[in-house]
């Protein structure tokens, strides 16, 4: 639960409720995106961010998100558990 | 060396760890802890230690969530969960953690309806979806993932959610690491700062350690080029009698942190007087409770939870490697009583606590190193 995993925002899908969908690990879920999408921020479709137990905790640029998957890929199974446990996600 | 191969810039890592060692005062012993289990987990995987020369010594520290739960939390966790009317979640790495009479996989074996979220906002959808039912959340973290409850908690309010509650466990990082340095036990010279939580709480946090202890504190990234760059910027700080804090990590954390993230715990949460920590005993102010905006989704008064206390096996050691007294395999049941696979304490349970990533990988690292000699 304390890793931190880089997905790609697909689609805005509600801005009151701060959901996105986003692609992670080859799966797309829905995350909340509070934490990035206030003031002046905001994320948009094709933004990577950093995203821990179903919210977008920060925004990041494309190589950092490469060199963060290739690091958690060498970690091997607390990853393969992190995104077994993500498959099993449905947040509304 | 073999594990640098594995690595990106596995020559500047080499580089980076040259200039580490020419920085190092002859006859001088550092002891540098990371604070976060995360960077535990990476510095055993990847041989950190190796790397670097045998005067710097690496000392793990308390940020790992599970690890540092005591028993008594763990064990009213498990009173809530074997309610006929809880559905109970939590997040996969606590369904192991030993309390007294067992852990919350073995309750859901007897018939407990205890399941795995990845997200709370996961368990508050189990709560939409059952409405005749009580959903509890198990939440744990530091401030990495405290905003997620929160988050959850303001969604469930504004939704009028009636029954969905939250067995609030969250612990704050900076109160464990001012008790470790007013410890007599542990000479500390710096510290690696953890990652993730300085996203949500910044850099000012620890402004303290030189500030107050002298002792200069780096934010790091959890590759292990970042790691390695870290202690560079240690010793930089140590060998030019500098002492600050800086911020390795800056292309993700924001030296204020995140505002928003901030915003929602203030108004969800208020610090507890005090918190038991394992290993640790009692720190002030170092936990998280449900504000009294919010104590209707407090399971601890929903459940009138008794606020038991419950010592540690005997045998464990988990509070000694804890607090960097004693390193994972000088405690007296390391990979015997105590493994991975059968956890004693809770530091053998997390993969990011010191006990577990020093089996998996601290004795391979051994192993391979004596097959090459």
């Amino acid at each position: 639960m304390c890793l931190g995993i880089p997905g790609r925002i697909v689609e805005i899908l509600d801005e009151d409720l701060m959901l996105a969908k986003a692609e992670v690990g080859g799966v797309r879920r829905n995350i909340n995106i509070g934490l990035v999408h206030h003031d002046g921020e905001r994320v948009e479709v094709g933004d990577w961010v950093l995203i821990h137990v179903g919210f977008a905790l920060s925004k990041i640029d494309e190589e950092e998100a490469s060199s963060t998957l290739r690091a958690l890929e060498g970690i091997g199974d607390a990853y393969e558990q992190e995104l077994q446990e993500l498959r099993a996600s449905r947040i509304e | 060396m073999k594990y640098v191969k594995e690595f990106r810039n596995a020559e500047l890592a080499r580089a980076v760890a040259a200039e580490i060692a020419t920085l190092a005062e002859p006859g001088r012993h550092y002891k540098i802890m990371e604070v976060c289990g995360g960077h535990t987990h990476t510095i055993y995987r990847h041989g950190i230690k190796d790397l670097l020369p045998d005067q710097i010594e690496l000392v793990h520290g308390p940020g790992c969530p599970v690890c540092v739960l005591p028993m008594g939390r763990v064990d009213e966790g498990i009173d809530i969960a074997e309610r006929p009317e809880v559905i109970f979640t939590c997040f996969g790495d606590m369904m192991r953690v030993p309390g007294s009479r067992g852990n919350l996989l073995e309750i859901k074996a007897q018939g407990a309806d205890v399941r795995m979220v990845y997200s709370p906002l996961d368990a508050l959808r189990l709560a939409r979806e059952n409405p005749d039912r009580q959903v509890v959340f198990y939440a744990i973290g530091f401030e990495t993932t405290a905003p997620s409850t929160a988050l959850t908690l303001q969604r469930a309010k504004k939704e009028g959610i009636e029954n969905f509650s939250v067995f609030c466990n969250h612990v704050t990082i900076v109160p464990p690491v001012r008790a470790l340095l007013d410890s007599p036990d542990l000479r500390l010279d710096a510290f690696i700062g953890p990652g993730h939580v300085s996203t949500i709480i910044g850099c000012r946090p620890y402004e303290f350690m030189p500030a107050d202890y002298g002792k200069p504190c780096v934010v790091a990234g959890f590759e292990p080029l970042d790691i390695l760059q870290s202690i560079l910027m240690i010793m930089h700080q140590l060998a030019e009698g500098r002492c600050e804090v800086e911020n390795q990590y800056a292309r993700v954390v924001p030296w204020e942190g995140n505002l928003a993230a901030l915003r929602s715990m203030a108004e969800v949460f208020e610090l507890r007087p005090y918190f038991e920590w394992r290993g640790l005993g009692f720190i002030a102010q170092s936990a998280l409770k449900i504000s009294p905006a919010y104590s209707y989704f407090d399971a601890e008064l929903r459940y009138s939870t008794p606020g038991v206390r419950v010592a540690d096996p005997k045998a464990c050691q988990c509070g000694e490697v804890l607090k960097g007294v004693l390193k994972p395999h000088e405690c007296r049941v390391f990979g015997t009583a105590c493994t991975p696979e059968h956890p004693l304490g809770a530091l053998m349970v997390s993969s990011e606590g010191a006990c577990a990533a020093y089996f998996n990988f601290g004795r391979r690292a051994k192993e391979k190193v004596g097959a090459t000699e």
